[in-house]
């Protein structure tokens, strides 16, 4: 694991620069810890005042650091989703891997589901369980939603690759052998998807990212929880852009526009590691 | 006939190939990987004949014959040597000429790929292959061609009617048979087959093998092709080649070599093929295909042979005159075969 | 002729699946969440004065009968199908006593015009380049706008439409920011109209643009560089077959394929990116009428609203699916 990821530090620069990039958004995310003051305090500082030596990136209008907001917001707003891409792994791997273990009808059963699933707009069905929770809605809520959500285009590629692992010599002896059917999945195939999950997870933990941003930013998450989007959101409620408060606008952006950026490297180039035929090509080049 | 020597002739030759080596280079994340897949092969290939490549699964010949019909992409390169044509009297070198090679593709030598049963485009009409490989190459009218085309068809056995369909619609024997319609009608020169037989049954086989034949016969062309089964070989070869491991290790007039193998390889290609009436345990070959990426000193069979000696070990043997043919062997001639 | 019937009838099945199970998780999320929308919206009513109890009980028991949630859960269930089926999901709480259909039904064109133009746009746009990417490897241009148009792609369709949004309504103001089309002219087929459309259609046409290019480019040069590849497109090139014809009739062809699946697929993402757009452009659509539902607390329009986007998806899926087979023999003759 070490090896490989000082190689493709080495050799690969999309990943170089996606690796330092995510790092030092993570560094400044994890810096919130030491914060002066706690991020939910509101008009403790003077409001509206341009980034300068002593508030680096300005204050709001509701009295708040920027700089200190945005790393609670990055910090918060990670954690979202990591954990609707952890949640949604889980569905994923299991309904994937069952489905290409099991075949037939199941296999059969469980896609036609899944292309069901894809073909329903998420933001719209978000929105409605947002709508009728109101004020029951915790962040983990949304995030397990969102990850209900957010499986199945990553549980067909799952399911491809075991269903080329259903056929191999080492599943026979194993069935053979008297595994039970979650032994064999977890103990035999897993290691062979495991890198289809790692890139997915790549993509999803975006997605999620983003989707995150989306609601928060229209207010439809918990506005007093400093996020990306909860930031910008309390930006357009005190009109910032008209009254010329851009550094509260802009250094969100900013912020948000690197993650995606930094995460997207990661996530292309971890996936020509992992691909074997963009491998090959690779070796031509 | 069996006991002369005889130089091979050079007179009439079509195809010259001369100390070929084509080498798959590689180079992922700062390593680097170096396949010898063709080393060191010469050989002469006359007018009218038909010349068979045999060996075992990854011995190089798919390689070899890529290599020879100017097909190569990376990582596969070529180190050394060259490949020439004549095609009446006018020399073509495939590595040093490829505006003039470009030119005599399909017009004067077609190429027939391993897996030719999905060469045709899956989503196109089985007549715009013809159209557009062979169209501009014929000096027809567009209804000339078209009869033309049909014709060629019907003598190979297929309704005209397939130029109408979609690959998919098709038989995998109907779509070999189309490949070698498309690789032939323009008569060309010299015609190169990968295993152009291997996926099909046997009694499509059989066909398959006859029309080959019988075009050869009709166009007067030269044909190279490959394939591990040896009862292709002996069905169809003027004269056969055996590689081992990227290198030519024997070679001869193909009655000569399936009566009298020189090298121990190919008496015991020869061995293991099944005989009416015949029901003796046959040997495995011990050992297992060599690394080309790391192949053995010396001779490059040592290894698996049982005919070894230190010298084979350290030496490797040049391909040389022996009889009707050729062997690169330390230990030639000594081989019993049953 | 047969492998067709059963596509079709496989792709009819699904398509009746999605709304059956898309309708039925509208339901159950109304019906299971802890708040109930009767309440609600009577809080909502009673916030702007009249609170004679008498008067709100009458109140709850006509939202109720309205929004069909008297008897048991079955019966609500069974009475929900009826009212999608009708196309009647009761009058607009916020916008009282228009029914949410009609709303719903001005809206809809609106989100319609918009996705269809900038989903035409990009996934042509998308393609093309991705093929270009994928074929001609080492050129530079194809390289450089590949790269701006994948770094694009993750950035959610707020932020960009928000940067566009600044850029060229503040910064440098040549566009509007918001509206349909101007509101004091009359709609109708005039020189002047049509111009306004236009104009106010840029803003959020391009942001679903941007956010959309670059997944078809990724998806697109991947595939190319696959299919290039392949047996048939390897044995053209050695039969001297020209590159354009090569590019044109053996690889972007056989590669559009999995990406006419790729759009049916993504209509469901791409409708989400519509709804914010829309919102944040002040545009007419159904995704801003939902968003201002939400706002208002107007539960009849937000049920209505998603619902009715559910459907559209899956009629916009099975309309791809029906076109697939126009381009893929395969699934046409077999
Ligand atoms: N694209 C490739 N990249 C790397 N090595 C290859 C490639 N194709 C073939 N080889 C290697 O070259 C050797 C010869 O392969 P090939 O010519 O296909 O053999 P044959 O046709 O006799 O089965 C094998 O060891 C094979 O692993
Ligand atoms: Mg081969």
């Amino acid at each position: 694991m070490f090896k490989i990821l000082r190689d493709m530090l080495r050799y690969n620069i999309e990943f170089a620069i996606g690796f330092v990039l995510t790092l030092s958004i993570f560094l400044f995310a994890l810096a919130h810890f030491w914060a002066p003051l706690p991020d939910t305090a509101i008009y403790l500082l003077p409001p509206d005042m341009p980034p300068s030596a002593q508030y680096w990136f300005g204050t709001t209008s509701r009295g708040q650091d920027v700089l200190w907001q945005m790393s609670s917001a990055i910090w918060n707003t990670m954690l979202f989703g990591l954990t609707v891409t952890v949640l949604s792994r889980l569905l994923a791997v299991a309904v994937g891997m069952l489905s290409g273990y099991l075949g037939g009808r199941w296999d059969q059963a469980l896609m036609t589901l899944n292309d069901t699933m894809i073909a329903l707009p998420n933001i719209p069905i978000l929105l409605l369980v947002y709508f009728v929770m109101r004020d029951s809605m915790s962040w983990p809520v949304l995030a397990a939603t969102a990850a209900l959500l957010g499986w199945n285009y990553d549980a067909r590629l799952i399911r491809s690759v075991t269903l080329s692992l259903r056929n191999r010599e080492f599943t026979r002896h194993a069935v053979f052998a008297g595994m039970s059917v979650p032994q064999i999945l977890v103990r035999q195939h897993l290691p062979y998807v495991m890198p289809v999950i790692f890139f997915t997870a790549m993509n999803n933990l975006i997605w999620a990212i983003g989707l995150e941003v989306t609601l928060s930013v229209l207010g439809f998450s918990d506005i007093n929880r400093p996020t990306i989007g909860g930031m910008i959101y309390w930006a357009n409620q005190h009109q910032a852009i008209i009254a010329g408060i851009w550094w509260w606008i802009a250094f969100p952006i900013i912020a948000v526009v690197l993650l995606f950026l930094g995460l997207f490297l990661l996530a292309i180039s971890v996936n020509e590691y992992i691909d074997p035929r963009s491998r090959l090509s690779r070796m031509g080049a | 006939m069996l006991d002369t020597l005889q130089a091979p002739t050079t007179t009439s030759s079509m195809l010259r190939v001369e100390g070929l080596k084509a080498y798959y280079q590689m180079n992922y994340f700062g390593v680097r990987r170096e396949v010898r897949a063709v080393d060191d092969v010469s050989l002469t290939i006359n007018r009218n004949e038909i010349y068979g490549i045999a060996g075992e699964s990854s011995s190089g010949k798919s390689s070899l014959i890529k290599t020879i019909a100017g097909a190569i992409t990376p990582p596969l390169r070529v180190v050394e040597g060259s490949v020439k044509f004549d095609f009446a009297g006018r020399e073509l070198d495939v590595y040093a000429d490829p505006q003039a090679m470009k030119a005599a593709r399909w017009q004067n030598l077609s190429y027939i790929m391993q897996g030719s049963m999905n060469v045709l485009n899956p989503v196109r009409r089985v007549k715009h292959a013809f159209h557009d490989f062979a169209f501009k190459h014929m000096g027809l009218s567009p209804s000339a061609f078209r009869a033309r085309v049909e014709k060629h068809l019907q003598r190979i056995g297929l309704d005209p009617h397939v130029l109408e369909s979609f690959p998919h619609q098709l038989s995998g024997g109907m779509r070999q048979r189309l490949t070698i319609a498309l690789a032939t009608v323009c008569e060309p020169d010299f015609i190169i087959a990968d295993e152009p037989t291997t996926a099909l049954d046997v009694l499509v086989q059989q066909d398959v093998l006859a029309l080959i034949k019988d075009i050869q016969q009709r166009m007067g062309a030269s044909i190279i092709f490959v394939t591990h089964d040896m009862t292709v070989h002996a069905a169809i070869a003027d004269r056969i080649g055996i590689v081992y491991a990227g290198r030519l290790v024997e070679e001869g007039p193909t009655l000569d070599v399936f009566r009298r193998p020189q090298h121990p390889y190919t008496a015991h290609l020869i061995s293991s093929l099944p005989r009416i009436g015949d029901n003796k345990k046959r040997s495995a070959l011990p050992g297992k295909p060599p690394n080309l990426a790391d192949p053995p000193s010396g001779c490059r069979f040592h290894p698996r042979c049982p005919l070894a000696v230190d010298k084979c070990t350290n030496e490797n043997p040049p391909l040389e005159a022996r009889l009707t043919g050729r062997v690169a062997c330390w230990r030639a001639g000594e081989v019993q075969t049953a | 002729m047969d492998g067709f019937a059963k596509y079709l009838g496989r792709r009819l099945f699904q398509f009746f699946l999605v709304i059956f199970l898309g309708v039925s998780l509208a339901f159950l999320i109304t019906n299971l969440s802890p708040v109930d929308p009767v309440e609600q919206s009577v809080a909502l009513m009673t916030n702007f004065g009249a609170t004679d109890p008498r008067s709100v009980e009458l109140m709850r028991q006509a939202l109720q009968e309205l929004y069909g949630l008297q008897g048991s859960m079955l019966d609500q269930y069974l009475a929900f199908w009826g009212r999608v089926i009708r196309g009647d999901f009761g009058p607009s709480l916020s916008a009282f006593p228009t029914p949410v259909m009609s709303l719903i039904m001005s809206a809809l064109p609106w989100t319609i015009g918009l996705l269809t133009l900038s989903l035409v746009i990009t996934w042509t746009l998308g393609n093309l380049l991705g093929a270009l990417a994928g074929y001609y490897r080492s050129n530079l241009l194809l390289k450089l706008s590949g790269a701006a148009v994948m770094a694009l792609h993750p950035v959610p369709a707020y932020i960009i439409g928000l940067c566009l949004l600044l850029a060229f309504g503040f910064i440098w103001p040549i566009l509007p920011i918001s509206g349909g089309a101007q509101m004091n002219l009359q709609p109708g087929l005039t020189l002047d109209y049509l111009r306004s459309l236009i104009v106010h259609g840029t803003l959020p046409a391009l942001t679903l643009v941007l956010v959309g290019l670059g997944s078809w480019f990724i998806s697109m040069r991947s595939l190319v560089s696959n299919i290039v590849t392949d047996d048939h497109v390897v044995y053209a090139e050695l039969g001297g077959v020209s590159s354009n014809k090569i590019f044109s009739q053996y690889v972007a062809r056989n590669a559009l394929l999995p990406q006419l699946t790729g759009l049916a697929l993504s209509l469901g993402n791409v409708f989400g990116g519509a709804v914010i757009t829309e919102f944040l452009f002040n545009y007419p659509g159904v995704g801003r009428l939902m968003i201002q539902g939400i706002y208002r607390g107007d539960y009849a329009l937000v049920l209505g609203v998603t619902t009715i986007s559910i459907i559209a998806v899956a009629v916009a899926v099975f309309i791809i699916d029906l076109i697939y087979p126009l381009i893929d023999p395969r699934v046409r003759l077999s």
